[in-house]
């Protein structure tokens, strides 16, 4: 029954040493000139540390969300040109249509002024 | 070639409809300047007609469509209808507030509008995920309506709440949901039902249960799970109050009703138990704090609650009765709700700086047709003969008398006639005291005009003559059974 698992367990190891692969290997062949803004934890726009009331410019989390949307779109978009020749005119009008609603979206942001960055 | 699974796009048109016309007034109300309100809501109104249309052939079938993940039956038929006349009258209500606030806003629409197809996927849902992202489409669209006014602070407040509390319910169902797929290896609402009838009842497959029953009591506003409900309803614009308390409610009902009779019948011994007391708090709470509200959207709130507690008595009843009142109950508090919202919308005026039940006094002597519509939704809520709501409760409570429920009726009966007092407070302040020394001007549309009317004479018509509807109603219940 927990032969189902062994998978997940081996997704999980490779995904443990990937991540520490990369650490690793950063750490060793990088060249270092560090400074302060350098080395502040990276945050979308504002001050890593300071007081949480104050007010934070709303744009980065914005453009992020606009970026998620299209993202997403990219993963169907993938599988389906990989069997694109295979799904035929079906396949082609479904993914027209989807994409038409994510233009208009898109047209949408634009005309609001989503996408200005002043 | 790949196979592709049949696809029946006739099961789901009503929503793909309004998605379409949402989608055009989206793109019509970026290059519209003046007027953009009025062409988004004759667009959605035309959008509203079509689904409509395109609606009646599902009650005819009875049968699942995009393999097996939405179902195509008259249940389905039913609450379209139900929530097409909802966001219609929403629509009709609107336009006129949305002038009168200064709102240009067509966005409004596009979520109304969207919203609406999130219910109808919600309500033709045959399986849990196809329901919960319904539930999602619908909530993050209410989510973002409620907190739509500019210009008043409590409206964003508003939003903030639902959307916090909303999002906590929303993890509690998907936590039911992947506790229920742990024990029977599916989510889709007949194989549930297969796995429980087959006798196999682990405490997780129930914990399960349990989780779901707490993310519908959330949506329906049931008592212990109500506290965001009067200050949402009190914040929200008021069409939108209106919309949250008869839309939502409804689709969170029907998907309630669907899984909880189709896929966990053969656990009804255990939830019938937690909906009899729910039904209990329900109805007492709802009904004792609405005694003491000043402002008539929170008293209003607070009354939506106690219906919701009606409501579910409906279900703790079960069986075609039991359900089939529920859905006849449904029909005729989205008449009277629509209605009533719409009259305090209209009384409300700018800003909604007139919400107080005060403002009520003397509507009689200034407008009379006015307050007596008014007094027709308060009759109805009150369940008074011979509108809606009376045969509604009636229908509700001999259910549940016939299936032994003796004491949770004389709970409903008793304090239904607490909730007499309240309503009809307002029709007193209506009708026996006078108007404030000067009067604001009320400023009536065409379109708030024909919405109330609609909402007036649906009270009155299928109060009077109730059995064609409960027939309606009791053939749509039909496929769960």
């Amino acid at each position: 029954m927990l032969n189902s698992y062994l998978p997940l367990l081996v997704i999980l190891l490779l995904s443990a040493f990937i991540g520490v692969a990369i650490l690793v290997l950063s750490a060793l062949l990088s060249r270092k000139n560090a400074s302060p803004i350098k080395l502040m934890p990276y945050e979308c726009g504002m001050d890593p540390i300071g007081n949480a009331r104050r007010r934070f410019a709303v744009r980065f989390f914005l453009i992020g969300m606009l970026f998620i949307v299209f993202d997403i779109e990219l993963i169907f978009l993938f599988p389906w040109a990989a069997i694109y020749e295979k799904l035929l005119m079906f396949g082609f009008i479904e993914m027209l249509i989807f994409v038409l609603v994510l233009l208009l979206g898109l047209i949408y942001v634009w005309k609001k002024g989503a996408l200005e960055w002043e | 070639m790949i196979p592709i699974p049949a696809i029946n796009l006739g099961s789901i048109l009503p929503a793909l409809i309004l998605c379409a016309a949402g989608l055009v007034v989206l793109a019509v109300g970026l290059f519209v300047r003046r007027g953009a309100v009025t062409v988004a809501a004759l667009i959605s109104l035309v959008g509203i007609v079509l689904a409509f249309m395109t609606n009646s052939p599902l009650r005819a079938l009875n049968a699942e469509a995009f393999s097996g993940l939405v179902a195509a039956d008259s249940f389905c038929w039913f609450l379209n209808i139900l929530i097409l006349i909802a966001v219609g009258l929403t629509v009709l209500i609107s336009a006129k507030y949305l002038a009168d606030e200064g709102m240009a806003l067509p966005e409004y629409f596009v979520l109304l509008l969207f919203c609406a197809a999130g219910m109808m996927f919600m309500v033709s849902g045959n399986h849990i995920l196809v329901i919960f992202i319904g539930l999602e489409t619908l909530s993050i669209s209410v989510y973002v309506l409620a907190g739509i006014h500019p210009a008043i602070p409590r409206s964003q407040e508003s939003a903030l709440k639902y959307l916090l509390l909303g999002a906590f319910s929303s993890g509690l169902f998907l936590y039911g949901a992947a506790l229920l797929y742990g024990s029977a290896g599916s989510l889709a609402l007949p194989a549930l039902a297969k796995y429980f009838q087959a006798g196999s009842t682990s405490l997780m497959a129930k914990a399960g249960m349990g989780l779901l029953l707490i993310g519908f009591g959330f949506k329906v506003a049931a008592v212990p799970f109500h506290m965001w409900t009067p200050d949402v309803y009190e914040g929200a614009p008021t069409p939108i109050t209106a919309f949250m308390s008869v839309g939502v409610k409804a689709a969170a009902f029907a998907a309630f009703v669907r899984v909880f009779f189709d896929s966990l019948a053969a656990l009804q011994v255990n939830w019938s138990q937690i909906l009899w007391v729910l039904a209990l708090v329900t109805m007492i709470l709802g009904n004792l704090a609405a005694l003491v509200q000043d402002n008539i959207k929170r008293m209003l709130a607070y009354s939506s609650i106690a219906h919701a507690g009606y409501i579910l008595v409906g279900m703790v009843a079960g069986h075609t009765e039991g359900t089939s009142a529920l859905l006849y109950y449904l029909l005729a508090y989205t008449f009277t709700n629509m209605g009533a919202f719409g009259v305090v919308a209209l009384v409300g005026r700018k800003g909604e700086a007139n919400n107080m039940i005060d403002d009520y006094r003397g509507l009689a002597k200034l407008h009379p047709l006015l307050a007596v519509t008014m007094a027709i939704f308060l009759f109805s809520l009150a369940g008074v003969p011979p509108t809606a709501g009376f045969v509604g409760k009636f229908t509700i409570f001999s259910a549940a008398v016939k299936e032994g429920y003796v004491g949770l009726v004389i709970v409903g009966v008793l304090t239904s006639a607490i909730s007499v007092y309240y309503y009809f407070r307002v029709v007193m302040k209506m009708y026996m005291e006078a108007p404030a020394t000067e009067p604001q001007a009320l400023h009536f549309g065409p379109a708030v005009v024909v919405g109330l009317l609609i909402a007036a004479v649906g009270v009155l018509y299928i109060g009077i003559f109730p059995i064609t509807y409960l027939d309606l109603a009791a053939k749509s219940v039909m496929p769960l059974f």
